[in-house]
C-alpha cells in the first residue's frame, strides 16, 4: 500500500512530469494564459492517461513481450484511438464539456506527456494497479503544474514586462523557478 | 507537439536556402518554439546532445526521404498516421543504433530516445515540405532543420555541461578552484537555459524591427513634412 502512495506521490511531485521531466511543454506554452484552462487541460490528460496505462499494460503483458521494438508504434496508435473514443464518447454524453475540451482533446494525442508515461511504466515493470497510480498522480501533477504557470501569467498580464522577456521566454522562466521550487521535493520517498 | 509551423518569413527560393534557412533565421528551437521536449531533457551534457541532435537529424531525413516519395500515393485523410508509423520506423533504427553503438549514451537518455517520435520538428516538416515538395528538396530541407536542431542542443547542453560539471564531453576544462553550479545539471537549468537563449532571440529581433523602422523613418522624412506629424505606432510594442 504505501508503494503505490509513494508512486503517487512521486509521480505527482518529486518527479513532475513537465517540470522535472519536461514533458508536455507546449500545452505548457499554449494553453496557459489562464489557470482555469490549465487544469482543465490537465484533468482531461489525466484521463486519456488512466485509459493508456490501461492500454500499455494489456499490450505489453500480452502482445508486445515478443516484440518489444513495436513498443513505440503499437503505444502512439493505442493513444491515438483512444483520444479519438473518448472525443465520440464525450461528444455524445456531454455536449457541453465537448465544446469546452473541444481544441484540447485531439492535442493530448500528440503531446509527449500520455507517450512518455506509458514508456516510463514499461521501463520500470509496473504492475496494472502501480500504472494506473503512476498515471493518476502524473496526471494530477501535471495538473498541477499548468495551472500554477497560468496563475503566475495571469498576475503578470498587467505588469511592466519588459519587451524583450515577453512571449515563451517569460513562460519558461516562470517554469524555470517553479522547477527550482519542486526541487526541494528531490530524494524524497526514493528510499 | 503542435503541427503549427509558423510561417514568419517568405518561402525559400533556391535549394541553399532550403537547407540553411533551418540553421539560424528559422531555427526549430530557438525562432519557432518546437522540440522542446527532448532539447530540455537531454541537453545536460554534450555527448548526449549530439547523440539526440544526430538521431533526431536521421529520423528526420529518413521519413522525409520516403514522405517526399509516397507524397502522392498517402491519402489525404490518413496521412498523419501514415506520417507517424513512417517515423517509428525510422526511430526503431535509430534507438537500436544508438544502443549498438554509444550504450552509455543511450542508457542516459532513456526513454526520451522514444519521445523523438512526439518531436513536433519531425511530424511538422513532413506536413509541412516532405509531403509537397520533390524529394531532392525535401532531404535538403531535413538536413537543415536536423542541424538547426543539433545546433541548439548544442547552445544548451556546452554551457549546462562546463558551467554544472566544469567539464566538456567528459574532460576537464574549468579551473580546479571553479566550483560546479550543479543547478545547471538539473531540471531547472534546462528552463533557465532556454529562457536565456529566447531572451537572446528576443532582443536579435527587436533590435530588427527597431532598425527597419528607423529606416522607414529615414526614408518618409522628406514627404511627411508636408503633412501632420504622425502618430509613431512604436509605443505599443506588444
Amino acid at each position: 500500500m504505501s508503494d503505490l502512495f509513494w508512486i503517487f506521490v512521486s509521480a505527482a511531485i518529486v518527479t513532475n512530469f513537465v517540470l522535472v521531466y519536461f514533458l508536455g511543454l507546449c500545452p505548457l506554452i499554449g494553453v496557459t494564459n489562464k489557470s482555469e484552462t490549465g487544469w482543465r487541460l490537465g484533468l482531461a490528460t489525466t484521463f486519456v492517461m488512466v485509459l493508456a496505462s490501461l492500454a500499455a499494460w494489456v499490450l505489453n503483458s500480452f502482445v508486445l513481450a515478443t516484440a518489444p521494438f513495436l513498443r513505440v508504434i503499437s503505444f502512439v496508435v493505442a493513444i491515438a484511438s483512444i483520444v479519438q473514443i473518448v472525443e465520440l464518447f464525450v461528444k455524445k454524453t456531454s455536449p457541453s464539456l465537448y465544446r469546452e475540451l473541444g481544441i484540447f482533446l485531439p492535442l493530448i494525442a500528440s503531446n509527449s506527456q500520455v507517450l512518455g508515461m506509458t514508456i516510463f511504466q514499461t521501463n520500470r515493470g509496473y504492475s496494472l494497479l502501480q500504472g494506473l497510480m503512476f498515471a493518476v498522480g502524473g496526471g494530477l501533477g501535471i495538473t498541477a503544474a499548468l495551472s500554477l504557470v497560468g496563475g503566475i501569467r495571469e498576475r503578470t498580464e498587467f505588469a511592466p514586462i519588459p519587451a524583450i522577456a515577453r512571449g515563451p521566454a517569460l513562460v519558461f522562466m516562470i517554469a524555470a523557478a517553479l522547477s527550482l521550487a519542486f526541487m526541494g521535493f528531490a530524494g524524497m520517498g526514493a528510499a | 507537439m503542435s503541427l503549427v509551423v509558423k510561417s514568419t518569413s517568405p518561402p525559400p527560393k533556391t535549394a541553399q536556402d532550403v537547407l540553411t534557412r533551418g540553421f539560424w533565421h528559422e531555427n526549430p528551437v530557438l525562432v519557432q518554439t518546437l522540440g522542446l521536449c527532448s532539447a530540455l531533457a537531454v541537453t545536460n551534457a554534450v555527448a548526449n546532445s549530439i547523440a539526440m541532435g544526430l538521431a533526431t537529424t536521421f529520423v528526420l531525413v529518413g521519413s522525409s526521404i520516403i514522405v517526399s516519395l509516397l507524397r502522392k500515393v498517402i491519402p489525404h485523410q490518413i496521412r498523419i498516421t501514415t506520417y507517424i508509423l513512417i517515423i517509428a520506423t525510422f526511430l526503431a533504427i535509430a534507438d537500436m543504433e544508438l544502443e549498438a553503438i554509444v550504450p552509455d549514451v543511450h542508457k542516459a537518455m532513456g526513454p526520451y530516445i522514444a519521445l523523438i517520435i512526439t518531436n513536433c520538428i519531425v511530424l511538422g516538416r513532413q506536413e509541412a515540405f516532405a509531403s509537397r515538395q520533390p524529394v531532392g528538396l525535401a532531404i535538403l530541407d531535413a538536413l537543415g532543420n536536423g542541424t538547426g536542431f543539433t545546433i541548439a542542443l548544442l547552445l544548451m547542453g556546452i554551457p549546462r555541461e562546463v558551467l554544472g560539471n566544469g567539464t566538456f564531453l567528459g574532460v576537464h576544462v574549468m579551473p580546479r578552484s571553479f566550483e560546479p553550479w550543479v543547478v545547471m545539471m538539473l531540471p531547472p537549468g534546462g528552463f533557465f537555459m532556454i529562457g536565456i537563449l529566447l531572451l537572446a532571440a528576443n532582443w536579435r529581433d527587436l533590435r530588427k524591427q527597431a532598425r527597419e523602422r528607423a529606416e522607414r523613418a529615414a526614408a518618409a522624412k522628406p514627404g511627411s513634412r508636408a503633412g501632420r506629424p504622425q502618430k509613431e505606432p512604436e509605443a505599443t510594442l506588444v
